[in-house]
């Protein structure tokens, strides 16, 4: 305490003591602002950490009950009877394979049109009273359309199930499916939901985890087997593409910047500039891109590759002022020594800089990218929020995107059913997006380096 | 140093190559996917069918259905002729002639016309509120700007539907319309507001294009809200504001009954029955226009057409809510596309 008095003044007594007074009582006040900023931050990560552990929460419990849906356990008899369809053809040996290929869509066009609603219609009868048989397609809508089709692939693949009977558990339509989780939503037709009432309580209709959401494709005619496998293809074709496109570029034009641009007004006009465009609404990047690849260049409409563009163009600013800032970061003692020891600036940047600056390099472009995926406005614009139901073969083939999809689905007439769908896309988004950056996280914790 | 030089000249001359193959690639090459756009409320119809046509054809791709409003559908449609351009436009409006010589101008005078169904709009509130039984004339003097009274036109002042008319429920006045980018809006003024007007003597006064100026005009003291977005918006307003009345697709308060009531019009509830019969009046036709030159140039494009009409789709299209041609039509719209496709191999 004594030290508190100035040496240089002959302190009389009463004079320190005041002025321990006049402390003491500030102290009080000043405690208590600490007190009150302190739990003011507090508050502010407290709300912060509640309203994400709310959507959190939200989206898994609206989104993981899509992964189980309704089931019709049925047996289907491959009936000789109703399919009326010789042998796949084997290949002559006196054929070309474009003359076997087109025998063979012959037969698969011939496949298509034989009556697989019937052979699941008979096979649904089979629990169902008897005067259920006088309303077939009513019957029919138990079942979402896809499963037709998916009987169909099964013999088409092992043609010997002819005459066969298989137990299978048929996905029920997505109206079924809404009604078995919530009855109140239900909007089925009255002898449907009778029927639907029966196989439940004959144990024949249940949930059970289907692996459509997954593996297949977006689907209108089919609701209850729509999936996200086209939307993932087409979202990675997207991030390989960008990491190829905006990576080497970013990276290249930040060395430039950094480490041999000479300091003027016109690299000053490109830093704003950079800075400027990390900053502008991802829609521009959209309207700019339908205008250049797809109005200029004629480039094909909803195709990854010009999503890939347009994005590409959208990160390369982060990119740019993430490598940047991690060139920046390295200590000048390294570029020094390495000249020091007759190393060109070209060596001294590539053999020394460079690889120390990777990790972080790396970590703003992984975070750059897992931004890039998410992002949906600019891909409206270029037509990516067509409806695609095929996996993409290349970059230039349509696609959909997983966060157009979730969009989609979000507006979709079948609301009771899609609402679901939805979060779970988004929980599948964020479990990409959530990987990406905990790679980013291990790549810095794995490589960095302290100074 | 020089060999590196040189070897990274000929890398960039790779790379260069590359790009140009990329971008040109697409240009040079034929198109194996359709391509169709147009119409929002087609959407769900053309989409229905292009997975089905892929389902029913293992040798053709699945088309893609892009949406973009009828208009916009045309004008893509109207580009030009060539692997860059669509190929199926859908609209559900006619094509206008103004559009038809855009079209011609471009090279595109091939154009099948292809009226595949009719589509209902419904007037649908809140599943709390009760039902509406609606007349056209009540619509009128609901929405409109200016209300004849007294052989007079006057600002609008009704607040509450039952001031318009006592059999109507005693709730405020709340119309979510659609915005101008619907074509659902040009239906609703044709089959709703023009009759509705055209019930009251003032009106008859009028010249033509100032009747139907006074007819359309909406009002614009907030009780008419304009949704620019699709019908999950109109059904999310519905949920704060239950006392409103919103315009539907059919198909899609098929799909949604659990939140919604329908009203009547004229006394008709809309069904797919009393759309095919032309009792319910608030319907319109739906078309896909073909482009007769890329017959040769898209493979399928001749199958996807017919298949969009053939009996299979029925049931699929209309549990989405589509009411479909009746058995002559459909054989007439057939024989249609068979002559024109024909008229175009020959």
């Amino acid at each position: 305490m004594n030290n508190m008095t100035e040496p240089t003044a002959a302190a009389p007594d009463d004079d320190a003591r005041a002025r321990l007074a006049c402390i003491r009582a500030t102290l009080a006040r000043r405690h208590a602002r600490e007190r009150r900023f302190r739990a003011l931050g507090q508050a502010a990560v407290g709300f912060g950490v509640l309203c994400v552990v709310f959507l959190f929460a939200s989206i898994l419990y609206k989104g993981v009950p899509a992964f189980w849906q309704a089931h019709i356990a049925a047996e289907v008899h491959f009936d000789p009877a109703r399919i009326h369809v010789p042998p796949p053809p084997h290949p002559h040996s006196d054929e070309t394979p474009a003359q076997f290929q087109e025998r063979m869509h012959r037969w698969r066009e011939q496949l298509a049109r034989a009556p697989w609603e019937d052979l699941l219609v008979d096979a649904l009868l089979a629990h169902l009273p008897p005067e259920a048989a006088q309303h077939r397609a009513d019957v029919a809508r138990l079942l979402t359309r896809g499963e037709r089709y998916r009987v169909r692939e099964m013999l088409a693949e092992d043609f010997s199930l002819l005459g066969k009977t298989v137990a299978l558990a048929l996905l029920a339509d997505a109206r079924v499916d809404v009604w078995y989780k919530n009855a109140q939503q239900a909007n089925l037709p009255d002898t449907v939901r009778r029927w639907a009432q029966e196989l439940r309580a004959r144990g024949a209709l249940r949930l059970q985890w289907s692996s459509a959401l997954l593996m297949n494709t977006d689907s209108r005619a089919s609701p209850a087997s729509a999936g996200l496998a086209g939307a993932l293809v087409g979202s990675l074709y997207m991030m390989l593409l960008v990491i190829v496109l905006a990576v080497p570029v970013g990276v290249a034009s930040a060395i430039w910047l950094e480490e041999f641009a000479p300091k003027n007004r016109f690299t000053d006009l490109i830093e704003v500039n950079i800075n400027n465009l990390a900053a502008v609404p991802s829609i521009l990047f959209g309207l700019l891109g339908a205008v250049i690849f797809i109005n200029g260049l004629h480039l094909p409409l909803s195709a990854p590759l010009v999503g890939a563009l347009v994005l590409s163009l959208m990160t390369l600013p982060t990119i740019i002022i993430a490598t940047r800032v991690s060139l920046q970061a390295i200590p000048g003692s390294i570029r020094q020594a390495a000249l020091g020891i007759g190393a060109s600036r070209v060596q001294a940047v590539f053999h020394h800089v460079l690889p120390l600056a990777l990790p972080g390099i790396l970590t703003g472009a992984i975070i750059g990218v897992a931004r890039a995926i998410g992002e949906t406005a600019p891909l409206l614009l270029i037509g990516m929020s067509a409806f695609v139901s095929t996996v993409p073969r290349t970059p230039l083939e349509p696609s959909a995107a997983l966060p157009v999809q979730i969009y989609l689905w979000q507006g979709n007439e079948l609301r009771n059913f899609f609402e679901a769908r939805a979060s779970a896309a988004i929980l599948v988004l964020l479990v990409l997006m959530l990987s990406l950056n905990a790679f980013a996280i291990w790549l810095r914790k794995r490589f960095e380096r302290r100074w | 140093m020089l060999l590196w030089m040189k070897n990274l000249r000929w890398r960039q001359r790779l790379a260069c190559a590359a790009l140009a193959a990329l971008v040109c690639a697409p240009v040079w090459a034929g198109r194996e996917t359709i391509q169709v756009a147009g119409s929002a409320t087609v959407l769900p119809f053309a989409s229905i069918a292009a997975e089905e046509f892929g389902h029913a054809f293992s040798r053709f791709r699945t088309p893609v259905v892009a949406s973009g409003g009828s208009g916009g559908g045309l004008r893509q449609f109207c580009r030009g002729v060539g692997s860059n351009t669509i190929d199926v436009a859908n609209t559900s409006r006619p094509m206008r002639a103004a559009e038809r010589e855009n079209c011609r101008r471009n090279g595109v005078s091939n154009i099948v016309e292809v009226r595949f169904g009719l589509d209902a709009i419904v007037f649908a509130s809140h599943r709390q509120t009760p039902a509406f039984a609606l007349l056209p004339e009540h619509v009128f003097l609901a929405a409109a700007r200016m209300v004849p009274q007294d052989g007079a036109l006057v600002p609008n002042p009704y607040q509450r539907w039952s001031q318009i008319d006592a059999a109507l429920p005693d709730v405020e006045i709340a119309l979510l319309w659609p915005a101008a980018n619907h074509g659902t809006r040009e239906t609703l003024e044709e089959k709703v507001l023009l009759p509705g007007c055209a019930a009251f003597a003032a009106m008859g006064a009028l010249d033509e294009t100032a009747r139907r100026a006074a007819c359309t005009r909406l009002r614009r003291d907030g009780r008419v809200t304009e949704i620019a977005g699709d019908y999950t918006e109109t059904l999310a307003r519905l949920a704060v504001q239950p006392q409103a009345l919103g315009v539907f697709g059919l198909g899609f308060f098929e799909h949604n009954r659990d939140r919604l009531r329908v009203a009547t019009v004229n006394g008709v509830a809309p069904t797919r029955e009393a759309v095919a019969a032309n009792r319910y009046s608030v319907a319109r036709a739906l078309f896909f226009y073909v482009k007769g030159e890329h017959f040769g140039l898209v493979p399928g494009l001749r199958e996807y057409a017919a298949h969009f009409l053939s009996p299979e789709l029925a049931a699929p299209l209309a549990d989405a809510g589509l009411t479909p041609l009746d058995e002559a039509a459909r054989q007439r719209a057939l024989a249609a596309l068979r002559e024109a496709t024909e008229a175009q191999t020959r």
